[in-house]
């Protein structure tokens, strides 16, 4: 038969033992029990050490699922394009990891004009010296197949979307102006290659993302071409 | 003596703040001037200390005392898991569903996240009812704890409509149904059902707008409930635990402080219940779920068995007893609210069971009719399922309206202890107790004995 044989419950009267619970008056304030030596320390430290691990351990789930999943704007993603229904000298805008893409069909007369020497000298980086797109891109064309342009359609300055005025004139956006892309916010010019002009707040030229062309009529954005690579967050400037 | 928060003497002179009303603060020696500093600013320190350290507990509750902190780990847990998952669920009739697969599939450690979301919606619940159930056989909502029992109800309560709310969220068949069957409980109350059904599901039928409400609903409870959470410890904490033996704290002799000995007991019982959490979780993340739940809601096609989570099924069997549809709506909730009133209902003035030998019978048949209505309510109502579900209902209104105030003038209770710290033998136990150990019984042990006779 078990019996309790707590001191602290038994007693005929007050009289008896003391009824008032443990003594605590020989614990300091940080809950040491000097009375009861290192093993009450020790089980108090490996409690702790017990709670904490299981809390680190608690703590993964909640964080990991924080971190990205797949998705359209994944940074794996990519974007198939059908190049056979775009007519020359017309733009399509695709998004891509939540970002404008401009795919442009480049007419002869303007894959002409890319490389004219009038134009060139306009520019602030016509040979793409600056990391802006792909080893395999660094052309004359910045891109792998010279009629069709691609490039993130986002602005070096500030972020604004520049507009697409493929057509030459002499006067609008700016005199002599041999056809490109004029962004709206602050004035910034980029040819029809994504190259940028001099005089305009815009210091690079438009970034080319990875991309590859499985079939002569078709892009996929965001893969790299076979036996190549390209991290697009190592670009100079988005 | 030159730093003023060293000094312990006269803290208003020398920190300029006023002490008109008694101060807050009140830490004893061998606390260091940071500490001291902070807590005659904000004395959390001193609450703490009060209510979870000194704090005089009565020295003989046993591990059915646990319960309370158990819920609360549990309610913990679910608020925790459940804003990872608001931040990765869609609430829209068209995302919902993929969004939870996508938790369960995708999101990073989002299947161990939302497994233990459900697992401790049980948990919380099983917890509740265990706590619930103490409360009933010792008494504890008897004098000077009825709102302490009232603001335990509400909690009740609001934890189910929370659970079903949530329980719509995933947007499954059970999920689209069960808030079906609902809507259409609400709508058959006379007079105010329809336009109140209306009302809450914003529209005729159940739809996006509904799930939208019902999404909102789930969430802003969970934290409500956690402020009624602190209204329940507050009660508490004001007139002190009860305890198996039902009668008051008289004097320090009758107590232990909170830590470490309540801190410890209650620490084995989280670990256990941890462990049974974990299994749930890890091992039997199905186990508790209905698989037609894995099929994406479809109001033209309901399954073939509409089957209430466990921890609702006893009030489901209720309402399925009755063979009158709005009869059954009002016994079914009838069967939760009565419990309000049972601080009015139970006419005794003994609070423990142990003490109240007819009482304690009728206590061990309402558990009895619990367990058999939880059993009902996940069966088909036929045959014996059916005609069981209609004892224990009529067990379970007669024990609340009949038995417990009558119970009280008939019944003829044990001599109670003189306290809690020194309990009155009988000379008989003593006898044999003295006799068996040859040793002299302590009092305290005596508690024991008694019960388990």
């Amino acid at each position: 038969m078990a019996v309790q044989t707590d001191p602290q419950t038994a007693g005929p009267a007050p009289s008896g033992p003391d009824f008032s619970g443990p003594d605590f008056s020989g614990h300091d304030s940080h809950g040491h029990h000097p009375e009861s030596g290192p093993r009450r320390d020790f089980l108090t430290l490996l409690t702790g050490a017990a709670a904490v691990i299981g809390a680190g351990a608690f703590a993964f789930p909640f964080l990991d699922s924080l971190a990205p999943v797949g998705g359209p704007d994944a940074a794996d993603a990519t974007v198939d394009v059908d190049l056979s229904k775009i007519a020359p000298g017309q733009q399509i805008v695709v998004v891509w990891r939540g970002k404008p893409v401009f795919v442009v069909h480049r007419t002869p007369k303007a894959l002409l004009g890319l490389q004219d020497t009038n134009l060139t000298d306009r520019l602030r980086d016509w040979a793409s010296r600056e990391r802006q797109q792909p080893d395999y891109v660094v052309n004359w064309h910045r891109s792998i197949a010279p009629e069709y342009g691609v490039m993130v359609g986002i602005c070096t300055h500030l972020g604004c979307v520049p507009g697409y005025v493929p057509n030459p004139s002499a006067t609008d956006p700016v005199a002599n102006w041999p056809g490109g892309y004029a962004c709206p916010c602050h004035g910034s010019k980029f040819d029809l290659a994504g190259r940028v002009f001099q005089g305009a707040p815009a210091q690079y030229n438009l970034p080319v993302p990875p991309y590859s062309m499985p079939t002569r009529s078709s892009l996929r954005i965001g893969l790299s071409p076979d036996d190549l690579d390209f991290d697009f967050s190592t670009i100079r400037q988005l | 003596m030159a730093d003023p928060l060293t000094s312990s003497t006269t803290p208003a002179a020398m920190t300029g703040i006023p002490t008109s009303r008694a101060p807050a603060s009140t830490l004893p020696d061998g606390y260091g001037p940071r500490s001291r500093w902070l807590d005659r600013r904000l004395p959390v320190i001193s609450l703490l200390r009060r209510e979870y350290v000194v704090y005089p507990t009565p020295r003989n509750l046993n591990y059915l005392w646990n319960f309370g902190a158990l819920a609360t780990v549990a309610l913990a847990m679910l608020i925790l898991t459940g804003i990872f998952l608001a931040i990765a669920y869609t609430p829209t009739a068209a995302g919902a569903f993929a969004s939870v697969e996508a938790i369960d599939r995708q999101v990073g450690s989002g299947w161990v996240i939302r497994s233990t979301h459900m697992a401790g919606a049980s948990m919380v619940f099983a917890a509740l009812y265990v706590h619930t159930f103490r409360s009933l056989y010792y008494g504890s909502y008897k004098e000077p704890r009825e709102v302490l029992w009232l603001t335990g109800m509400l909690l009740l309560v609001m934890m189910m409509v929370t659970a079903f709310a949530g329980y719509v969220l995933p947007w499954g068949q059970m999920s689209y149904w069960g808030a079906s069957v609902v809507s259409g409980a609400i709508s058959s109350l006379p007079g105010i059902g329809h336009p109140l059904a209306v009302w809450l599901q914003g529209g005729d039928t159940i739809g996006d707008v509904t799930l939208h409400r019902y999404y909102a609903l789930h969430f802003v409870l969970g934290f409500l409930i956690l402020g009624a959470v602190v209204l329940h410890v507050v009660a508490l904490h004001v007139t002190g635990s009860s305890n198996p033996l039902g009668i008051e704290v008289k004097g320090p002799q009758d107590t232990l402080p909170f830590h470490p000995y309540y801190t410890s007991k209650d620490a084995i019982g989280v670990v256990l219940f941890l462990i049974a959490f974990a299994v749930l979780v890890f091992y039997l993340p199905g186990w508790l779920t209905q698989p037609d739940n894995y099929i994406e809601a479809n109001p033209y096609s309901t399954p073939a068995d509409i089957t209430p989570e466990w921890y609702f099924a006893p009030f489901y069997a209720v309402l399925r007893a009755v063979p009158s549809q709005l009869g059954g709506l009002l016994l079914s909730a009838g069967s939760v609210l009565v419990l309000f009133a049972v601080p009015w209902l139970d006419t005794s003035p003994v609070h423990s069971a142990r003490f109240r030998p007819l009482y304690r019978i009728a206590m061990m048949l309402l558990v009895v009719a619990f367990l058999l209505l939880l059993a009902c309510g996940l069966h088909r109502p036929a045959g014996i399922w059916l005609a069981l579900s209609r004892i224990a209902t009529l067990y379970w209104f007669l024990h609340f309206l009949v038995l417990l105030p009558l119970l009280g003038g008939i019944e003829t209770p044990l001599k109670l202890p003189d306290s809690i710290g020194r309990p009155v033998l009988p000379p008989r136990q003593a006898t044999i107790s003295t006799a068996g150990a040859g040793l002299p019984m302590p009092d305290g042990a005596m508690a024991q004995r008694m019960e388990n006779d």
